[in-house]
């Protein structure tokens, strides 16, 4: 379980935000400048807010009052940027093998073999990111995240960076990681479509601000 | 005429030695001066950059009085290690590489410190949430992808370490065989009678050095955006 309940100021821009979520795929909606993208950093731990509580399954991430915050590479919470973020100087296998080293986890060839099967990447390890289409870079950024073993999946619009064509070739992996993956999920998106084919909860934004709570029909009502 | 006598030979080694222990310990510290201007704010940072880039403006020869002041056999630092280390720098070819390691500092950290500043830091962001702690994040995305910029750097650093004159023969003088650099041998020829084809062969020698270095420290430059961009 998620809990978050915090306040920060950016420049001009605060968010105050609360919620508690249990789902599978979190859906955390709202338009661009809504301040989305701050608040999965700050459950990442990149960006530490100014006053409140973060946990996760009952363990304290932030507490600015207790003067708490886990550092991210301590937190076991996987990002998938919008930017897929891979490293240019490694290969498609050492991009993926990264978060198990860093972890310092045991090989796992069983998992190493379901994660590129589920997101049909064995074809490509010997690549470098260069020679990655935006899709491919996006698939390999979530097995990289995947195979960290987190405890929670942070997607920040996985799909924003991709033309309409490669978003509906993406969308299934999304789907399968949610139906046999067994990581909770956060899922940042401006898209009700999206949202409605993957989210099971949806917290709605708003210049910083929760607007709405509940099951996908939220998306309608709002 | 283009035959080296023992003498030039043995100032031709003793540079390269010189230049070569000077650059190899000034890499190590040189790579955490950059990454602290690069990627830090700390208190009295334009001072600490200020002193980094002194020895650049500063006449070489006051940079040389200061190091014999300081690491001279009556010097603060210089008894000290002395007495105590057994370490001498004065007329020491010693002297000479930590008169050269000084000179070349700039210039070493530099690249390094550019090439630190071009990495990404999302990228490390990413590291970070893949449980890789700072100085693994370091080690593992900051310091591979600054690699071809620290490469350069110790090329160039090395190159004006060999050709480094004032500060070392203010500081160690010029005795052959110990201090004498191809730059002090060649300034000792000018000034001997019929040393005229001597100096020029050092000379050459100096101008193929010094060609070599910019060429490789291009070719590093080059490799660095290739890296960057992931191909």
């Amino acid at each position: 379980m998620l809990r978050v309940d915090i306040s920060k100021q950016l420049g001009e821009f605060s968010i105050e935000a609360a919620f508690t979520s249990e789902g599978r795929v979190t859906g955390l909606f709202g338009a661009s400048g809504a301040g989305k993208t701050s608040l999965v950093n700050m459950i990442a731990g990149l960006l530490r807010p100014d006053r409140g509580v973060i946990a996760l399954d009952g363990e304290t991430l932030d507490d600015a009052a207790a003067g708490v915050h886990v550092p991210p590479h301590s937190r076991r919470i996987g990002y998938v940027f919008q930017d897929a973020r891979l490293f240019p100087h490694l290969n498609v296998r050492q991009n993926l093998d990264y978060g198990r080293r860093m972890n310092r986890l045991v090989d796992d060839p069983a998992q190493r073999k379901r994660v590129t099967d589920l997101l049909d990447v064995g074809n490509l390890l010997d690549r470098r990111p260069g020679q990655l289409s935006g899709g491919e870079r996006q698939r390999v950024a979530l097995g990289r995240a995947l195979l960290s073993k987190p405890r929670l999946l942070l997607l920040d619009e996985p799909l924003g960076s991709l033309d309409e064509g490669r978003k509906v070739e993406i969308l299934p992996y999304f789907v399968r990681l949610r139906d046999e993956a067994n990581v909770p999920m956060v899922y940042v998106s401006h898209d009700a479509a999206e949202m409605r084919q993957l989210a099971t909860q949806i917290v709605m934004l708003r210049n910083g601000r929760v607007t709405a709570l509940g099951g996908v029909k939220v998306l309608t009502a709002g | 005429m283009f035959e080296l006598s023992p003498a030039e030979w043995t100032a031709i080694r003793l540079s390269l030695r010189v230049a070569t222990v000077a650059t190899l310990v000034a890499t190590p510290l040189g790579i955490a001066a950059a990454w602290l201007l690069a990627r830090r704010d700390f208190w009295g940072k334009p001072v600490v950059d200020a002193a980094i880039h002194l020895p650049l403006v500063l006449p070489p020869v006051v940079t040389g009085y200061l190091l014999l002041l300081t690491f001279g056999r009556r010097g603060l630092v210089g008894a000290w290690l002395a007495d105590h280390l057994g370490i001498v720098f004065a007329f020491r070819w010693t002297g000479a590489a930590l008169a050269c390691g000084i000179m070349s500092f700039p210039l070493l950290v530099r690249p390094i410190r550019l090439s630190i500043e071009a990495v990404d830091l999302r990228l490390e962001q990413a590291a970070a949430t893949l449980g890789a702690a700072p100085w693994r994040v370091f080690l593992t995305v900051t310091l591979p992808l600054a690699l071809p910029g620290v490469l350069a750097g110790m090329v160039l650093g090395f190159a004006k370490a060999i050709g480094e004159f004032g500060a070392t023969i203010t500081f160690v003088s010029n005795i052959p065989g110990e201090t004498q650099t191809i730059s002090s041998a060649i300034y000792s020829l000018i000034q001997t009678p019929d040393g005229d084809a001597a100096a020029l062969r050092l000379v050459a020698v100096s101008i193929v050095i010094a060609m070599s270095a910019m060429i490789a420290s291009e070719w590093f430059a080059r490799r660095a955006t290739k890296r960057l961009h992931g191909n």
